[in-house]
C-alpha cells in the first residue's frame, strides 16, 4: 500500500536554505577559532531536571550481555563541560538532542540544537557574541536586553523575586488561569505560565530579545549572581514570539552543582515523578575543574523557522516525528 | 466518564468544562526549554456554542464529556417541542427551544439532522447543509435577470429571510445553504 507520508514535511527548498545556514553558523564559529566538537547521543547518565522526559535504551553486546542502560540525551551540556575540564577551550556542536513527552507547533521529539562554550565569558560577553550570529542568519537589528524582573514589572507589574505565591494566584486568576493557580503549589510553574503566555508574545517583536537575570529557583546550571543571590547567571534569547535560545554563565562548584541535583530530585519526589542518579561523570569533571566560561544552547529548527518564515517545526525539518 | 490527559487531547474530543460539554477545536503545547509544559487549547462550548480558549498545565486530567450525535429525520412541533424520529428504529426524540436555537429556520419536514446528545438528552440540531424551501413572500415589482446586482429579501414557509437574486418570485423552491444562510439556486 501506497502511504502519503512517505513525502518529506519540508520543502526540499527550505531544506536547502536550512544547509545554508548551517555552513553561515560554521563558517561564524571557524572564523572565531571555536572548534566543531561531537559527543554522544547516548550517555549512561541522564538528567535531574524536573521538566525534561528522557527516552532510554539498552546496549547488549560486548562486556554487557545483560544490558547496559543508556538514554539519548537531552542536550549535550554534561558532555561538552567535561571536554572543557579536559582543556579543549572554546567548543561548539551542531546535533541532535531528545526530549519525551515533547511535540508540537514548535516541538518535535528529536531536534538539532547547537551548543556552545566560551571560556573566560561571562553571559553578557556571551550576548554579544549570539547577538552578532543571529544579525548573521537571521539579518535581523541589534537584540534589546531585559532582566526578568524588569519583564514582569513592565508587562504584569508585578515583582517576580518578592511576590508570594497567594498574589501570584490572584494574578494568574486575572488572566484567567485560575484552576492551574488553584491546585499549583509552586511559585516557579507560575511564573513560568505568566511569561510563557503574558509576557513572551509581547517581547522581541521587531528584535531578539535577551532576558537576564532568571530567579534563582530557575538557575538549573548557572552560577548565581554574586551582587544578588536572587537572580541567576541564567539568561534566554526570544525573537517573534520563539524562544530560542538558553545560556548561563556556567556553574563550576562540583559541590553546589550536587546539591541543585538534588533540589531537584526531591521536588521529583513531591511531584511522584522518577528520580534519576547524578551524573558522577559530570560532577568528577567539576571536581577536577570547569574553566569559568559561559555557554548557551540554541534551536536550529527554531531559527530555520524563523529564517524561512515557516509556521511550524516540521516544515524546516526533513521528517518530523509523524513521518520518521 | 473517562478523564483525558492533556495528551489524548485532540481535535473532536468531547470534555467537560465547567460543568458544560465541549468540544476540542485546536490544541497546541506550550513549553519552555526549562519549565512546566502547558497546553493550550481552543474549545467550543456545545451548548452555548462559544469558542473559547483554557490553558491546562500538561498532565492534568479532565473528565470526558458522554456526547454523541445521531442522524434523525425532523418530524413536527407542537410549539413546546420539535419532535425527531429514527428512520431505522422508529425511535423518536423530542429537542427543546434551547436545542434547536437559530436553527428552527431551517427545520424542513422529513430532513435528517444530527442531534447532538449529551447524557442522552438533545442539546443542539444541525440542520442539513441544504435545503429546500417555498418563498411566501418576496417583492413583486423588482425584476432583472441577473444574481448579481445583490438581489431583494425573500421570507420563506419557516420564517427564515435570505437574499434571492431579482428574478425569483413568490411561491418558487429555492435552495439554501444553512452555514451560511445563503441562496444556491432555485428547485425545478
Amino acid at each position: 500500500m501506497s502511504d502519503v507520508l512517505w513525502a518529506p514535511s519540508a520543502q526540499i527548498e527550505t531544506l536547502r536554505q536550512r544547509a545554508n545556514i548551517l555552513a553561515k553558523i560554521r563558517a561564524f564559529f571557524a572564523a572565531r577559532e571555536v572548534m566543531e566538537v561531537e559527543t554522544p547521543c547516548l550517555s549512561q547518565a541522564s538528567v535531574t531536571d524536573v521538566h525534561l522526559a528522557t527516552f532510554s535504551t539498552q546496549f547488549v553486546g560486548p562486556s554487557h550481555a545483560k544490558g547496559l542502560p543508556l538514554y539519548l540525551q537531552t542536550s549535550p551540556e554534561f558532555a561538552m563541560k567535561r571536554l572543557l575540564a579536559a582543556g579543549s577551550g572554546a567548543i561548539y556542536q551542531i546535533g541532535k538532542a531528545f526530549r519525551n513527552e515533547e511535540s508540537g507547533r514548535y516541538h518535535n521529539p528529536e531536534f538539532t540544537m547547537l551548543e556552545w562554550y566560551r571560556p573566560g565569558f561571562d553571559e553578557f560577553d556571551l550576548m554579544d557574541e549570539i547577538d552578532s550570529l543571529m544579525q548573521t542568519v537571521l539579518s535581523c537589528g541589534v537584540a534589546v536586553r531585559i532582566s526578568y524582573q524588569d519583564a514582569f514589572k513592565t508587562y504584569l507589574g508585578i515583582d517576580p523575586l518578592t511576590i508570594k505565591l497567594e498574589e501570584l494566584r490572584a494574578v494568574c486568576s486575572r488572566f484567567g488561569y485560575e484552576d492551574i493557580a488553584a491546585q499549583e503549589q509552586f511559585i516557579d510553574p507560575l511564573l513560568q505560565l505568566l511569561f510563557c503566555m503574558e509576557i513572551e508574545p509581547k517581547i522581541g517583536i521587531d528584535a531578539p530579545c535577551f532576558v537576564y537575570h532568571f530567579p534563582a529557583s530557575q538557575a538549573a546550571l548557572a552560577q548565581l549572581n554574586e551582587a544578588d543571590p536572587r537572580v541567576a547567571g541564567r539568561f534566554e534569547l526570544y525573537y517573534q514570539g520563539v524562544e530560542l535560545a538558553n545560556g548561563f554563565n556556567e556553574l563550576t562548584n562540583a559541590e553546589e552543582q550536587s546539591q541543585r541535583f538534588d533540589t531537584d530530585n526531591k521536588i521529583r519526589a513531591q511531584m511522584e515523578l522518577p528520580l534519576v542518579d547524578k551524573d558522577q561523570r559530570f560532577l568528577s569533571a567539576l571536581e577536577h575543574g570547569l574553566p569559568v566560561c559561559a555557554g548557551v544552547a540554541l534551536g536550529i529548527d527554531r531559527l530555520v523557522m524563523l529564517a524561512t518564515g515557516k509556521n511550524a517545526i516540521k516544515d524546516v525539518i526533513a521528517f518530523d516525528v509523524n513521518r520518521a | 466518564m473517562a478523564n483525558y490527559s492533556t495528551n489524548e487531547f485532540k481535535g473532536g474530543l468531547k470534555i467537560m468544562i465547567d460543568g458544560e460539554p465541549c468540544t476540542i477545536l485546536e490544541n497546541e503545547m506550550v513549553k519552555p526549554g526549562k519549565g512546566q509544559a502547558f497546553n493550550r487549547v481552543k474549545i467550543r462550548k456545545l451548548i452555548s456554542g462559544k469558542v473559547l480558549e483554557k490553558t491546562f498545565k500538561s498532565g492534568d486530567s479532565v473528565e470526558g464529556a458522554d456526547v454523541m450525535e445521531t442522524d434523525l429525520a425532523y418530524l413536527y412541533t407542537d410549539g413546546e417541542f420539535w419532535h425527531f424520529m429514527n428512520n431505522e428504529t422508529f425511535e423518536q426524540i423530542a429537542a427543546d427551544e434551547k436545542a434547536v436555537g437559530d436553527n428552527v429556520k431551517w427545520l424542513v419536514e422529513n430532513d435528517v439532522c444530527t442531534i447532538t446528545l449529551w447524557n442522552g438528552n438533545p442539546i443542539a440540531v444541525t440542520p442539513p447543509n441544504f435545503v429546500e424551501l417555498e418563498i411566501t413572500d418576496t417583492d413583486p415589482g423588482l425584476k432583472g435577470d441577473t444574481a448579481g446586482t445583490g438581489g431583494k429579501p425573500a421570507t420563506l414557509t419557516t420564517g427564515a429571510v435570505v437574499r434571492v437574486p431579482l428574478f425569483v418570485q413568490i411561491g418558487e423552491v429555492i435552495k439554501v445553504d444553512t452555514r451560511t444562510g445563503e441562496y444556491v439556486s432555485r428547485v425545478k
